[in-house]
């Protein structure tokens, strides 16, 4: 899977990298951070949409992030 | 098409809004109220950089923000050593935000404040803001970037919560060494301090920055950091309105030379976007232990005090070294800009 490594970037970086990932149709990808407000903009950016969002803790305030599109129900 | 509208940073927006305006009330600067970078160059005074008596006052606004921030960040489990982003180009594009903001006579925050009172003078300033965010978000969507920082699990993050403690030791103590100017205008001390407080603890908890706030709109049609913004110039219309502060028309304390009014927040919202938040968006990374932010902080106070020596501050309308000091700037941030982008690739 795809995975995209934000740890370290300034705002708004790591949401602008998930963005273009999101605009570009990626399905499924990972996106690893290392800091609060990034991962708050990724949750946001990721809601909105329609991804679904898993978070691991990998230790040392790391974060991996793994986003799913959701198949949306039209019915 | 637009999304994320947030009714928690509006009400942070208002908070901020309200202190604004109250601390007008109670004898801070008019037209002002609370400025992050005009703060910073009365704290530089104090460590006596420059040295207009007038503008000498450990402010406990930038205390307050800088500890408010410090103890979320201890609460909620944010206090972290982090640096190693650029720090010297971070030290020189805030020392040159800083001179910018002193030419239009206001961060963001104050040029909000001045609209709020009616100042027609900074709707220049506001337009400058947005076309200098603008400027940024192209370099940022061409991959600019200042590096990574790291977590570096080290003594780093007391710096700031330090310094800040040392300015209040200096504040209450007045040892001889330090100016005993009064500031242009201040409100009680204890009531400044709960204020800057209370707003460093809901800029860290709700990441307001008056930058990001456009910014986001421009990468991410995105409302949630812009909903702060509506907030602060919402409310603290509406407190000044309330406090009989609010004069259409009038411009105390400021020029009207709005071609520069216009230059000066571009600079300081097109070096933002380069640093990655507003003065005192700056000011909360500092105090939740963030190295590069620190060292920002540091740049403003230091471009601060400078402004005044090198006499780039505008007082009656931008004066010559004043322009110098913002082409340059512009220069000086598109160099950067061009030279650090494609470090990150998307």
């Amino acid at each position: 899977m795809l995975t995209i490594d934000a740890r370290g970037l300034s705002c708004p970086q790591p949401v602008m990298l998930c963005k273009k990932k999101i605009d570009a149709g990626e399905e499924e990808f990972t996106i690893l951070v290392d800091d609060p407000c990034a991962e708050g903009n990724i949750k946001r950016v990721g809601k909105n949409n329609n991804y679904s969002l898993e978070f691991i803790d990998k230790g040392n305030d790391e974060k991996e992030i793994i986003l799913k599109k959701e198949v949306v129900n039209n019915v | 098409m637009f999304k994320s509208f947030s009714v928690k940073l509006l009400l942070a927006g208002a908070v901020i809004g309200f202190f604004i305006a109250f601390l007008m009330k109670l004898g801070n600067p008019v037209n002002m109220g609370v400025c992050a970078v005009c703060f910073l160059r009365d704290t530089s005074g104090a460590l006596k950089i420059h040295t207009v008596g007038a503008l000498s006052y450990f402010r406990p606004e930038i205390i307050g923000f800088i500890l408010g921030s410090f103890f979320a960040a201890l609460i909620f489990k944010e206090f972290k050593s982090k640096a190693g982003s650029a720090p010297a180009l971070r030290f020189f594009i805030s020392f040159f935000v800083a001179v910018g903001a002193l030419v239009f006579l206001g961060c963001p925050f104050r040029m909000m404040a001045r609209i709020a009172a009616g100042d027609p003078t900074a709707l220049f300033g506001l337009l400058g803001l947005i076309a200098g965010v603008y400027t940024g978000v192209i370099f940022l969507q061409k991959g600019f970037s200042l590096g990574r920082s790291y977590n570096i699990n080290n003594f780093s993050k007391w710096i700031a919560p330090g310094m800040a403690t040392m300015f209040f030791i200096f504040l209450i103590v007045k040892p001889e060494f330090i100016p005993a100017y009064p500031a242009s205008g201040y409100a009680p001390l204890w009531i400044s301090l709960l204020a800057g407080l209370i707003m460093g603890f809901i800029g860290l908890r709700t990441r307001v920055c008056t930058v990001g706030g456009f910014r986001d709109i421009f990468i991410m049609k995105d409302l949630h950091l812009f909903s702060g913004i509506i907030g602060i110039l919402f409310f603290a219309f509406v407190f000044n309105l309330i406090f009989g502060q609010f004069n259409f028309g009038d411009s105390p304390g400021v020029h009207s030379d709005n071609l520069w009014n216009f230059l000066g927040l571009y600079v300081v919202g097109f070096g933002s976007c380069l640093i990655g938040g507003c003065p005192f968006r700056q000011m909360i990374l500092a105090g939740s232990g963030n190295s590069d932010s620190t060292v920002s902080v540091l740049g403003m106070i230091v471009g601060g005090g400078l402004s005044h020596n090198f006499m780039m501050v505008s007082a009656s309308n931008a004066t010559i070294s004043a322009k110098y000091g913002v082409v340059f700037a512009i220069a000086l941030f598109f160099a950067i800009a061009i030279f650090s982008v494609k470090k990150i690739k998307y």
